[in-house]
């Protein structure tokens, strides 16, 4: 076959992702920079176009789409359980979150919800909770990298090193697990995992302590996001702003207290919400504090279940995880949305079945990165460009579910 | 059906006089409208202080397909103070299919009803900007349509799949 040569023109790209502002309209003062797409401050393939005065910015129009992977077209036409590794692809820094949520809302379709045993749960709330940790911990560490502080980064690259070899160990792969399955899971906790668990914990929490005094206190780290970004709460609500945005606005808002989904009921953990304590409430420093705290809760919550899987619900020969695993999975015709607390946020399914076939009629994934980003352009009128780059970190995206 | 979804049917009534009907089979409860009352009952929704849904979630449009010639799109309404969901569902036909945009209730409308937009092609009247988001802006055709057919060519490049 001839190859084919991609033709370049200079149109291709102008046609392709237009600018919203016409250069020709500008006024005198105005000029508009073009943040990204390549850029690590954006976390990704995230392109702003900024049009500024000088060096205070008049508007942002986030651009984005260079990641889109049509998760939604593929999983009209994949079997339920294989749009699992796609859910994975999403929030690929937090998969097991997501592929709990999906799990969630299969499960209900099919109306077994009730009876996936207490184990299998435990386990998936155990594993959730350690992604929700490397997710804050990501989220957290290039923070600082994007505001100039080096040293944090290394360190909670070291620290969810720990989390990510556990999680191979438990599913064969380091952030793609596949791990939660409909039904159940794709295997028991290998031997040895809890007290490895236990082990990581021990090690963690002073580390933490050590993130906190390092990053979180510090004197410049403070300077830079206190007062920056401000989020006012009536306006998080009315834009849909989800997880610990919206707390570190003031709303003790948590889904999984409020849903009190899979075993969370029965555990025993804080919510905390930002209080303003360097500067207004629902600023930049605000939302990295909400994250550091709720690692502390998550830390919490992993012991607990610990607990459990080690005394209650300990593993015995007979248990198999994939007890109940459906052969084929053909729910009832019905519509049904399911929600859970991702590290970022509300993150929601929509199904539709017809009843009739083993896709999804239309699987809609209600991404919170990509709402928690739409914000973006009102809280960063009037700032430096200097702070929108603080701004953009505090909200703590990941392209990959903006995009889907 | 509950009394409170009961209650809620006959409130949404009340807001539009005109006839709502629940969807079966539907988590959370969901209530079809005729799309010209979906911004008045949306604004009362918003505003009432019995319901005081202050949060719009989620904006899924759906193709029916070419033979049942319909397109519906869903919103996922969730009231905080209340703790209650509720699923709005408007039918609209395939030929130029348009609905109010519900922006001025909700920001959080503005990025989900163009993501609806990009991949359906279904107008939201006096959206403030309405542009494509995911796909480029020259791309052809509405990809999640159920007769949608992807181009051969992109920009002379032949795509092999």
């Amino acid at each position: 076959m001839k190859a084919q040569q991609y033709i370049y023109k200079e149109d291709n790209l102008i046609d392709s992702e237009p600018n919203k502002f016409n250069t020709r309209e500008l006024k005198s003062e105005e000029m508009i920079i073009n943040l990204g797409p390549q850029h690590p401050s954006t976390h990704g393939v995230l392109r702003l176009e900024v049009l500024s005065d000088g060096e205070i910015i008049k508007e942002v129009v986030p651009h984005i789409g260079y990641l889109h992977r049509c998760f939604e077209k593929h999983a009209e036409s994949l079997p339920y359980n294989q749009v699992i590794p796609f859910v994975d692809r999403m929030d690929y820094v937090a998969a097991m979150n997501s592929e709990h949520a999906y799990a969630m809302g299969v499960e209900r379709m099919l109306g077994i919800a009730e009876q996936i045993p207490k184990r299998v749960e435990y386990i998936r709330v155990l594993v959730a909770e350690m992604n929700r940790i490397a997710s804050h911990l990501i989220a957290v560490g290039t923070y600082g990298l994007d505001l100039g502080a080096f040293t944090p980064f290394f360190w909670i690259m070291r620290d969810r090193e720990h989390i990510l070899r556990l999680l191979e160990w438990a599913s064969g792969a380091r952030m793609l697990y596949n791990y939660i399955w409909i039904g159940g899971l794709f295997y028991d906790l290998p031997v040895g995992f809890e007290k490895r668990c236990r082990e990581f914990i021990t090690y963690f929490k002073p580390k933490v302590a050590e993130l906190e005094t390092i990053l979180i206190d510090n004197k410049i780290f403070i300077d830079r996001t206190a007062n920056v970004g401000v989020l006012p709460l009536n306006l998080a609500i009315n834009s849909g702003i989800t997880g610990p945005m919206l707390r570190a606005s003031g709303l003790r808002f948590d889904l999984r207290r409020v849903d009190g989904y899979s075993v969370y009921p029965e555990l025993d953990f804080e919510i905390p919400i930002g209080e303003g304590k360097m500067g207004a409430v629902g600023d930049c420093w605000d939302r990295s504090w909400v994250r550091v705290k709720e690692i502390y809760e998550s830390l919490r919550i992993m012991e607990q279940c610990l607990d459990k899987l080690e005394g209650e619900h300990k593993r015995t020969r007979e248990f198999d995880p994939q007890a109940l695993v459906p052969k084929k999975i053909r729910p009832k015709a019905q519509e049904l949305y399911v929600r859970a607390e991702n590290p970022k946020g509300e993150l929601g399914y929509f199904f539709r079945a017809d009843g009739k076939s083993d896709v999804p009629f239309r699987c809609k994934a209600r991404a919170c990165s990509f709402v928690n980003l739409s914000i973006l352009p009102e809280i960063s009128r009037g700032v430096l460009i200097a702070d929108l780059i603080a701004i953009l970190g505090s909200i703590d995206i990941v392209l990959g579910e903006v995009d889907r | 059906m509950s009394e409170k979804e009961e209650e809620f049917v006959k409130l949404i009534q009340s807001f539009s006089a005109e006839e709502v009907l629940d969807i079966p089979n539907s988590t959370p409860f969901s209530v079809l409208l005729k799309s010209e009352v979906l911004l008045s009952v949306c604004e009362q929704l918003h505003k009432n202080p019995t319901t005081y849904f202050d949060m719009l979630s989620c904006v899924t449009g759906i193709d029916n397909g070419v033979e049942a010639g319909t397109m519906e799109v869903i919103y996922h309404l969730y009231s905080i103070p209340f703790n209650q969901s509720l699923a709005l569902k408007v039918m609209l036909p395939r030929e130029n299919p348009e609905v109010e945009s519900v922006n001025s209730i909700w920001k959080s409308a503005n990025w989900l009803e163009r993501e609806v937009y990009d991949m359906f092609g279904i107008v939201f009247k006096n959206h403030p900007d309405l542009r494509r988001i995911l796909m480029p802006a020259d791309w052809k055709g509405f990809p999640l349509r159920k007769d949608y057919k992807h181009e051969e060519y992109y920009r002379g490049v032949k795509i092999d799949y």
